[in-house]
């Protein structure tokens, strides 16, 4: 067994929780509503009606733990050199040849992208949302706003749900990842292997 | 209403056909403007036999009253006071309300399987039990006719009738009408009917007297003849080319199948990736200082 570092406190492992548990609920919510495939999830809310009452307030919830959230890792999603140079070889990082890949800090690139992603598209949902929040916004909006609105709210969302499977995935195929997120904790060679110049500032070494 | 659940041609957030085996004829309402005098009895008919009873409003000093649709006022005339012609003042007042089109914005955009129908008589009626008030309807509508009632958070508009119509008698604002400014029957002879009177009108000095049907929304189970057929925003905003927006045409239409065509490859690529390139372990010769626990 390799040692541990710490890479995630308690509070921040639950702030990420509560905003992904809020996320999977305003998806599935909100893909009930979008397409007659899904309208069966309804059913997990306690109907249509219900659905919709609560399809905002998840939201609203989601958009503030993840502020929350946003604040705490801003300062780790800068892009840099060693990140462009990362996503110019992302075909290696996919075939998992992993020793051509610059060393990285505390996130790689497809994270920060991720992070950023997030950080246009949940602030975008909350505002476009309070826009067609029935009843209690949308009749004081003109109607060819909410036209354009529910359009910019469906994309948002699909380009949250799709950076979602994509971070969901990248935990499952880097193994050691999820401890991360579950205990707070990943081995020294994970941190080594993966996030080098993270693992130096962490260890000293 | 669920009477004629064997005559639906469209139903709302449905991708399989409707039951329609039974084709039945298809009717229209015509309201011919120039027969209007404005005195209201098609309100008065329509809040009796569809059981409303809107509030009382306050009067802001106009003959409109209410002021506009409501969950409750499911039909308003609205007056314009227009000068066609310089010194020429005219009253032109339009009954508003729902225009039944033959491809309804409303249902295109309801996400719930139902709760708007289609019926192969034209009637486009909305079923409120299994609304959910998410307000889809008020986007989709080329003509702000739906209004969602904050007592029940339903959405609510003309009905046509449809439960008369079923049944084989006119829509109650046609039955009250006094000067047979409304008149109902089978789409076809609605139009013959309205060609009469457009050619009445033209012989009498409105020679842009035109039948109101637009074709930007399919065509309108309620039809207006309209004495400045030329100038239908004259009648208190008409829009003269409806269409249902791009918006929701783009939201409902391509963005629907592909938006969840997306989904469903992201997570397929993801499950295909990790059986061909395998998970990214971390290699054992990176593990050196491997400690004995």
């Amino acid at each position: 067994m390799s040692r541990l570092i710490r890479r995630y406190t308690a509070r921040e492992r639950n702030n990420h929780w509560i905003v992904a548990i809020a996320f999977v609920l305003a998806a599935l919510s909100g893909l009930a509503l979008f397409h007659p495939a899904f309208f069966f999830l309804t059913n997990l809310f306690g109907g249509g009606p219900w659905t919709r009452i609560l399809h905002p307030f998840i939201g609203v919830v989601m958009f503030l733990f993840f502020i929350a959230m946003a604040v705490r890792f801003w300062r780790f999603n800068h892009i840099t050199a060693a990140d462009r140079q990362w996503m110019r070889r992302i075909k290696d990082v996919l075939c998992n040849r992993d020793e051509n890949l610059p060393e990285l800090g505390k996130y790689n690139a497809g994270q920060k992208l991720l992070f950023w992603t997030m950080v246009v598209s949940i602030p975008l949902l909350l505002l476009t949302g309070i826009v067609i929040w029935q009843p209690w916004f949308a009749p004081y909006f003109p109607i060819w706003l909410l036209r354009a609105t529910v359009v910019i709210h469906a994309l948002a969302a699909w380009i949250m749900i799709l950076g979602i499977i994509v971070h969901v995935y990248a935990a499952i195929w880097v193994k050691g990842t999820v401890r991360a997120m579950t205990r707070g904790t990943v081995t020294e060679a994970w941190a080594k292997h993966h996030h080098r110049a993270w693992y130096r500032e962490m260890t000293g070494k | 209403m669920a009477l004629q659940s064997l005559d639906i041609t469209a139903r709302s957030a449905t991708t399989t056909p409707p039951p329609g085996v039974r084709s039945t004829l298809q009717v229209a309402k015509l309201i011919d403007i120039s027969k209007c005098i404005g005195c209201k009895a098609c309100q008065t008919a329509c809040m009796e036999w569809n059981d409303l009873r809107d509030e009382v409003g306050p009067n802001i000093g106009v003959y409109d009253n209410p002021i506009d649709l409501t969950d409750q006022s499911w039909t308003v005339m609205r007056f314009s006071e227009v000068e066609v012609e310089q010194g020429r003042l005219e009253w032109l007042i339009r009954k508003d309300g729902c225009m039944h089109c033959a491809d309804p914005g409303c249902l295109k955009a309801c996400p719930s399987p139902g709760a708007i129908v289609q019926y192969a008589n034209g009637i486009v009626d909305f079923h409120e039990e299994h609304c959910i008030g998410c307000g889809y309807c008020i986007t989709g509508c080329p003509f702000n006719i739906p209004r969602i009632s904050k007592k029940d958070n339903k959405a609510y508009k003309c009905t046509l009738c449809s439960d008369r119509v079923a049944v084989g008698m006119e829509p109650a604002c046609v039955k009250t009408c006094p000067t047979g400014a409304i008149v109902f029957g089978s789409k076809e002879d609605m139009i013959h009917h309205a060609e009469g009177r457009i050619e009445d009108l033209k012989e009498r000095g409105y020679a842009h007297a035109a039948l109101y049907d637009p074709p930007g929304v399919g065509g309108t189970h309620v039809m207006y003849v309209l004495q400045h057929g030329d100038q239908p925003g004259l009648y208190a905003g008409l829009p003269k080319d409806p269409q249902i927006s791009p918006m929701v045409s783009l939201w409902k239409g391509v963005t629907k199948p592909l938006m969840n065509l997306g989904i469903g490859l992201a997570v397929f690529a993801g499950f295909f990736h990790y059986v061909t390139a395998g998970p990214k372990e971390v290699p054992h010769d990176d593990d050196e200082e491997e400690v004995q626990s």
